[in-house]
């Protein structure tokens, strides 16, 4: 007799049928799909009638993962941005200045006068000071504005560093705090990336950060990349800056620090700002569609407190004034101050229908970007070549298992068919694994399944051998079976160990398609083991207890 | 005795070291001219390496490369490379092509005007084209795609041969990478001199082909460790010949059964992953030789330490199956 501790047997059972319950929502793939989606849905508070008989499609004891599909199957999009990280040195410069330019004018005897140099590196901020004598002190009064960097190990360093050379003072971002800065800006960029297609509400999109300084995008179901593009926005930037004119004239000098920018709805219309903004969008905490005291359209907002503080304290300064509220470089309203704003919440009002100030509002709470994303990739696929690609896997598949099926008990009879229910359910359990744990299958990937057809035979193909060895030294049946496997055992587990590791460096390395083919492949190593080794063998003791056979032919 | 399918004779006796010297020899000929053909013809590299656009159109009505040509023609885009893809699992009125624009000088990034402008001129001579796939990387992303790719295979190869080590011994890690790295070689070899496309997925491939042909030489060496303890004064040739002779049944059946699966996938798998399966495919074939021919010359060559020195057999998993 052939021993197999009975929890070896309930644990293979077990797995087996596990497998079965997790890979068979995938064969109503469309049915699951719209339950699960009607569940997320009433998850979220929204209840309809047609949403609970979607629910209904599928019972929810079942377990209802699916296998997710990849880009190349479902059709959507992919991009890599790359976030221009040093796009924020410059704005950190410009928001420096006014605080370096009024600590210089409190030393006026000893400096003279102050003024910006203008062009340039943008990422440094070029001062003239009238008095060179003065430089040292100039230089020592700017670096007692310095902040101690906030980061984990750059304990110690201050975030600016400035050097003078005659009567110029260079003042830019320190190395350490430019690392900390640019690992700040993409994970705002990230994070506001992320709001933003969400939402839209597309399905399942994938947002990652790569790398230091990427961003990699993938969502499914949408018809082109430029979509995307256009949903995340390549340079929104919102700010609340000085008016100090209103001018007609497109080729107005705006001066030095100052900027000129059209107005969104007034045709011919200017304004020169200030370039430093005295609040961005990035203080804002949230944003709303609501109407004005006239009952027209607009928006109300609420900033953070240190944006609220700025902002009242601006407005208590300027009441009568004008400022603006800048939107992507546009001017979408220049209000006029009429009281101090103490709270941090305001309404900008404008030439707004319902659906624009709806569209403003969730392009506000979404925040700005803080830098520019370059994309440095991009693909879109149609969903008729993913299905078309569906289509030629499965029906690959499908040859592929008859030929193996033939081939195997062509060379090995009845176990043969042992070897190929082992083979079923290996494959019902990659599969199963895949859905349980929401991993993609790309193109590929199914080419990884055939592929583990073809080789997962292989632990079976190595113990039948040995068992053909055994017989012929003239080995008892048991004694042969027990032998073939003990013997195959180390060649099958080495074999399987070094195929992981390939899996495991094409997971690492390789992105999309590629990292979709290694999971496939490690899932159907550790299937492979499983089946090729226990399932097989609990099938050969089944029947050896069976039939009881006084010889065996392998 | 029932009717058995056998590809190979039940015992065979084949002296594989009796040609080593040619089949050594044409495997060093095989590297050697696979060099040659990376330094002269290159490879012809996907946008996934090269960077620039791939344009994917499909249409009902038949593909005139020509046409394509002269509407592209005046865009002034560089270097644009239309092709027209058949394949058995089109329908009878699909008719695809691929047109392949070179990355455009000085960008970075991707420019979506450029697809728009080609969109624009193909839909002037065809109104019902459509563009099921549009892919674009730029030079920089492409860039770094190669040097990763060179970096897995040489990781992966590096990582087998520690683990090789750790389970036999270092001439046997050393027989394995030396196959590995052939078998590498040879394949990306005949994609540089057939100038078959070679992007992302070939390097999968590659990668997987590693995967099959050291599950080859290991199942082989496997046999030759056991057989060592077993034979211990028969001379390690012989001892070789022995190892490969007993495994050479399950070698061909194995091979037989992946390949089985593989060329339906190079049939009906549809021309996107053509390339992908073709390069599994051979890699079967030059895997299947390597770890036959090549693998365990290398250790005959460096020799094994014969007696109480070698690390003790096959039974270090035997547990598992108490």
């Amino acid at each position: 007799m052939i021993f197999i501790p009975l929890w070896q047997r309930v644990l293979v059972v077990l797995a087996t049928v596990a497998a079965i319950l997790f890979a068979a929502p995938n064969l109503f793939y469309d049915r699951v799909e719209r339950s699960n989606d009607a569940r997320a849905s009433i998850a979220e508070g929204v209840t309809a009638p047609e949403l609970e008989a979607d629910a209904a499609l599928w019972p929810e004891w079942l377990p209802s993962g699916l296998v997710n599909l990849g880009l190349d199957l479902r059709g959507g999009a992919h991009l890599l941005a790359e976030v221009q990280v040093t796009d924020v040195y410059a704005s950190r410069m410009d928001a420096y200045w006014p605080t370096i330019r009024d600590a210089l004018a409190a030393e006026r005897d000893t400096v003279g006068f102050v003024t910006r140099e203008e062009g340039g590196d943008p990422s440094q901020l070029r001062i003239r000071i009238s008095e060179p004598a003065g430089a040292s002190r100039a230089v020592e009064i700017v670096r007692g504005l310095a902040q101690p960097v906030v980061t984990l190990t750059g304990g110690g360093a201050s975030d600016i560093e400035v050097t003078a050379s005659g009567d110029i003072l260079t003042v830019q971002l320190s190395e350490a705090e430019r690392a900390a800065t640019d690992d700040r800006t993409v994970s705002q960029a990230l994070e506001i990336v992320r709001r933003r297609i969400d939402e839209v509400g597309t399905r399942e999109p994938t947002i990652l950060r790569q790398g230091a300084d990427r961003i990699l995008v993938q969502v499914p179901g949408v018809g082109s990349a430029q979509e995307v593009k256009d949903i995340i926005g390549t340079t929104a930037q919102l700010t609340f800056n000085p008016v100090l004119q209103r001018t007609t004239d497109p080729e107005a000098d705006p001066g030095a620090g100052n900027v000129l920018l059209p107005s969104l709805d007034e045709e011919g219309v200017y304004y020169v700002l200030e370039r430093a903004a005295v609040v961005t969008g990035e203080e804002l905490t949230n944003a709303q569609p609501s109407f004005d005291q006239n009952g027209n359209p607009a928006v109300s907002f609420q900033f953070n407190p240190q944006g609220a503080r700025a902002f009242g304290e601006y407005t208590a300064e300027n009441i009568g004034e004008p400022f603006a509220i800048v939107l992507d470089e546009e001017v979408i309203s220049a209000p006029v101050i009429q009281s101090a704003i103490p709270g941090g919440s305001g309404i900008i009002t404008g030439q707004f229908t319902v659906e624009e100030s709806t569209e403003l509002a969730v392009l506000l709470r979404a925040g700005a970007l803080p830098a520019e994303l370059t994309f440095l990739e991009e693909r879109t696929i149609g969903p008729e070549l993913g299905e078309d690609s569906i289509q030629a896997g499965q029906s690959a598949a499908y040859v592929a298992m008859v030929l193996v099926t033939l081939f195997m008990v062509a060379s090995y009879g009845f176990f043969g068919v042992l070897a190929v229910v082992a083979l079923v359910i290996n494959i019902i359990m990659i599969i199963g694994i895949m859905s349980a744990i929401g991993a993609t299958l790309t193109l590929p990937g199914i080419a990884g399944i055939v592929l583990t057809m073809g080789q997962a035979v292989d632990a079976n193909v190595l113990i039948y051998e040995r068992m053909r060895e055994e017989i012929r030294r003239g080995a008892g049946p048991i004694k042969a079976v027990q032998e073939g496997f003990s013997k195959a055992i180390s060649a099958i587990v080495d074999a399987n160990v070094t195929t992981f590791i390939i899996a495991a460096i094409m997971f690492f390395v390789g992105a999309g398609p590629v990292r979709g083919f290694a999971v496939t492949l490690a899932i159907g190593v550790v299937t492979t083991i499983i089946t090729g080794v226990f399932v097989s063998r609990l099938l050969i003791s089944l029947w050896f207890a069976r039939t009881r056979p006084k010889t065996i032919v392998v | 005795m029932a009717w058995r399918l056998r590809l190979a004779p039940e015992t065979t006796n084949i002296d594989f070291f009796r040609l080593q010297y040619i089949t050594l020899g044409i495997s060093a000929v095989a590297v050697l001219v696979s060099f040659v053909s990376f330094f002269v013809l290159g490879f012809n590299f996907g946008i996934d390496f090269k960077g620039g656009t791939t344009i994917r159109t499909e249409s009902t009505v038949p593909v005139d490369v020509g046409a394509y040509r002269d509407a592209l023609d005046g865009l002034g885009l560089g270097e644009v490379t239309i092709t027209e893809v058949f394949d058995p699992t089109f329908d009878a009125d699909q008719h695809v092509a691929q047109v392949r624009i070179s990355a455009q000088e000085g960008q970075e990034a991707v420019t979506p005007e450029t697809i728009a402008a080609v969109e624009t001129a193909l839909q002037q001579i065809d109104p019902g084209i459509a563009f099921p796939s549009v892919e674009s990387v730029g030079p920089k992303v492409s860039g770094e795609l190669i040097q990763t790719a060179f970096l897995a295979i040489a990781a992966a190869s590096l990582g087998i041969g520690l683990y090789i080590w750790m389970r036999f011994e270092w001439q046997y890690a050393m027989g394995t990478i030396v196959a590995l790295l052939h078998d590498v070689i040879v394949t990306a070899g005949i994609f540089s001199l057939f100038q078959i496309r070679f992007d992302l997925t070939i390097v999968a491939a590659l990668l997987t082909i590693l995967g099959y042909s050291v599950n080859d030489t290991v199942v082989v060496f496997d046999r030759l460790r056991e057989n060592l303890l077993k034979y211990k004064s028969m001379p390690l040739r012989d001892v070789m010949n022995l190892s490969v002779n007993e495994t050479l049944s399950r070698t061909i059946v194995t091979a037989g059964t992946t390949l089985l699966a593989l060329i339906p996938l190079l049939i009906f798998g549809g021309d996107v992953i053509r390339g992908f399966i073709l390069a599994m495919t051979l890699g079967v074939f030059i895997g299947t030789y390597s770890s036959v021919y090549v693998a365990k010359n290398i250790v005959l060559w460096i020799g094994l330490p014969r007696g109480d020195k070698a690390k003790s057999s096959s039974n270090k998993f035997a547990d598992i199956d108490a």
